[in-house]
């Protein structure tokens, strides 16, 4: 146990060891004259400007605004997604219907959409989540109408026996059944969506961390822009964490049955 | 056989269903045609472009981009991939750094390759080629955990050099996983295509979109933003194409 456990532990510091080296080769290249301050940063220097931001503010104003149009982002494509998978899942005949308009607007980028959303509704948070929920839906969808498709049809015998009428049978036993799977589906969207959140504030939206990071580097401050970048890596890896958790909690293990890489 | 053919040919009359619905919508006019125009401008404005000329240099401008950041990407992908796959020692290594790389949103690093290499094509197909090396690496990096360690065993057995390992046992037995990387990867490169076409203008569908928007041609703007999906349609055809050959070993006889 002990032996195990240790282990473990030199294996998160050998993790840390490549950051920590990057760290301080990099401090001492420019302390050392190495580099030049007009593209790059100091870490040192990225460290003082995250503080700096932190304290002034900015920093979570922006965080705060990119984390609205995520989750609104989510919610309005999670719902979207779960309703359509739902209703292709227990439908086999619906979804070989929709199979070809489906394949069709899959593949559309979502930043294509910038520009539409842009002309619709201006800039701002609500053309922001529509882009966000057109992307966060599809992981949704697919998941939600495989896991339905592929629900042990005795349970839908118990429901036909026990008379229940279809919204009973989805709520009691279709959506409880293919709780987990359908977990890694919203997983999956809660990635894209600050993925996307971010994008398109940096393609064209004057909100939130992406733009942040953008007008760092137009106003010459390689730290503060470094600094972003590595915070919004921060929040990304700490809500991929936090949903990753929640899963293990929620589920067990068997939710991590059928997770893509 | 006949009644799958019944049902696409179902599936494509919805499709058809739908675009006339849409002509329906515009030709009322509740929606301002100046941010909703119909099937047939549409129509009217992708072959007035093509005809002009203009559309063809556009779309090879983007699907070049698109294609050479994603083949950097996947060659470099794989080559790392299977380095950092195939040995215990780099995983440990590397592993917590590639998990907190892998959430971080592509277009993040886009100020930065901004800095570095100025508003030019070689920082687009940095950006797209940056981008699309994640899933491209960690898919290849996950396949390779996921082989059967009793392969391994028999590569031990048979006294197979390491290099003989990867390319006998290790990479066969990876490519589902590499396949999925690359779809993945192709669809983020498409993504970031655009974007950067838009930030820095550079000629292309992503930035003829963005000029359309702001000049209110709003048949030009839907005229591109099909021709985006249709390019992200055809892409993920050929992929699917491709891995369902590669892998007829797995489906068996399907």
């Amino acid at each position: 146990m002990s032996a195990a456990a240790n282990r473990s532990v030199t294996n998160r510091a050998s993790g840390l060891v490549v950051p920590l080296v990057l760290i301080v080769v990099g401090e001492a290249a420019f302390r050392a004259g190495y580099l030049q301050g007009d593209v790059l940063a100091a870490p040192s220097r990225i460290f003082l400007a995250f503080i700096a931001a932190l304290r002034d503010g900015t920093l979570l104003a922006a965080t705060k605004d990119t984390m609205i149009t995520t989750f609104g982002g989510l919610a309005l494509g999670g719902l979207i997604g779960l309703a359509l998978g739902v209703m292709l899942g227990s439908f086999a005949r619906l979804d070989r219907l929709l199979a070809v308009p489906i394949e069709i607007a899959r593949p559309i980028p979502s930043v294509a959409l910038v520009p539409i959303a842009m002309v619709v509704a201006g800039f701002g948070y609500s053309m922001e989540i529509a882009i966000v929920g057109f992307a966060a839906a599809w992981p949704v969808l697919i998941t939600t109408r495989s896991a339905i498709a592929e629900i042990e049809p005795r349970l839908i015998e118990v429901a036909r026996v026990l008379r229940l009428g279809w919204i009973a049978t989805i709520f009691k036993i279709l959506l409880p059944a293919s709780l987990p799977r359908i977990f890694v589906g919203f997983r999956l969207a809660a990635g894209i969506a600050l993925i996307v959140s971010v994008t398109v504030e940096i393609a064209a939206n004057p909100i939130g961390l992406g733009h942040a990071i953008m007008m760092a580097q137009q106003s010459l401050q390689p730290a503060l822009m470094l600094a972003m970048l590595v915070w919004i890596g921060v929040v990304g890896f700490a809500m991929n964490g936090v949903l990753i958790f929640l899963q293990q909690r929620l589920f067990g293990r068997a939710a991590l049955a059928g997770d893509p890489p | 056989m006949k009644a799958r053919v019944a049902w696409n040919l179902a599936s494509i009359a919805v499709v058809v269903a739908i675009i006339m619905l849409w002509q329906m919508v515009a030709d009322t006019k509740i929606l301002s045609p100046a941010f909703f125009p119909g099937p047939d401008r549409t129509w009217k404005a992708l072959t007035r472009a093509a005809i002009s000329g203009d559309l063809a240099p556009r779309i090879y401008a983007t699907v070049w981009r698109m294609l050479i950041g994603w083949m950097l990407a996947s060659v470099l992908g794989i080559l790392l991939g299977s380095l950092i796959g195939s040995s215990e020692r780099l995983r440990r290594f590397l592993g917590p750094t590639l998990e907190f790389l892998r959430p971080l949103p592509a277009s993040a690093t886009i100020p930065v390759f901004i800095v570095l290499l100025g508003l030019s094509d070689a920082m687009v197909l940095s950006v797209v080629a940056f981008g699309a090396l994640w899933p491209m690496l960690l898919g290849t990096v996950h396949g390779f955990q996921a082989v059967e360690p009793r392969l391994y065993e028999v590569a031990r057995v048979l006294h197979l050099s390491r290099l003989a390992v990867i390319f006998k046992i290790a990479l066969p037995s990876a490519m589902p996983d590499i396949l999925s990387g690359l779809r993945l990867s192709l669809t983020v490169a498409l993504i970031l295509t655009v974007v950067c076409e838009m930030l820095i203008g550079v000629d292309g569908l992503g930035s003829w979109t963005l000029i359309s928007a702001r000049a209110f041609r709003s048949a030009d703007l839907y005229a591109g933003v099909l021709l985006l999906g249709l390019i992200g349609y055809l892409g993920a055809t050929a992929l699917a194409v491709l891995s369902r050959r590669l892998l007829v070993w797995k489906h068996g006889s399907r």
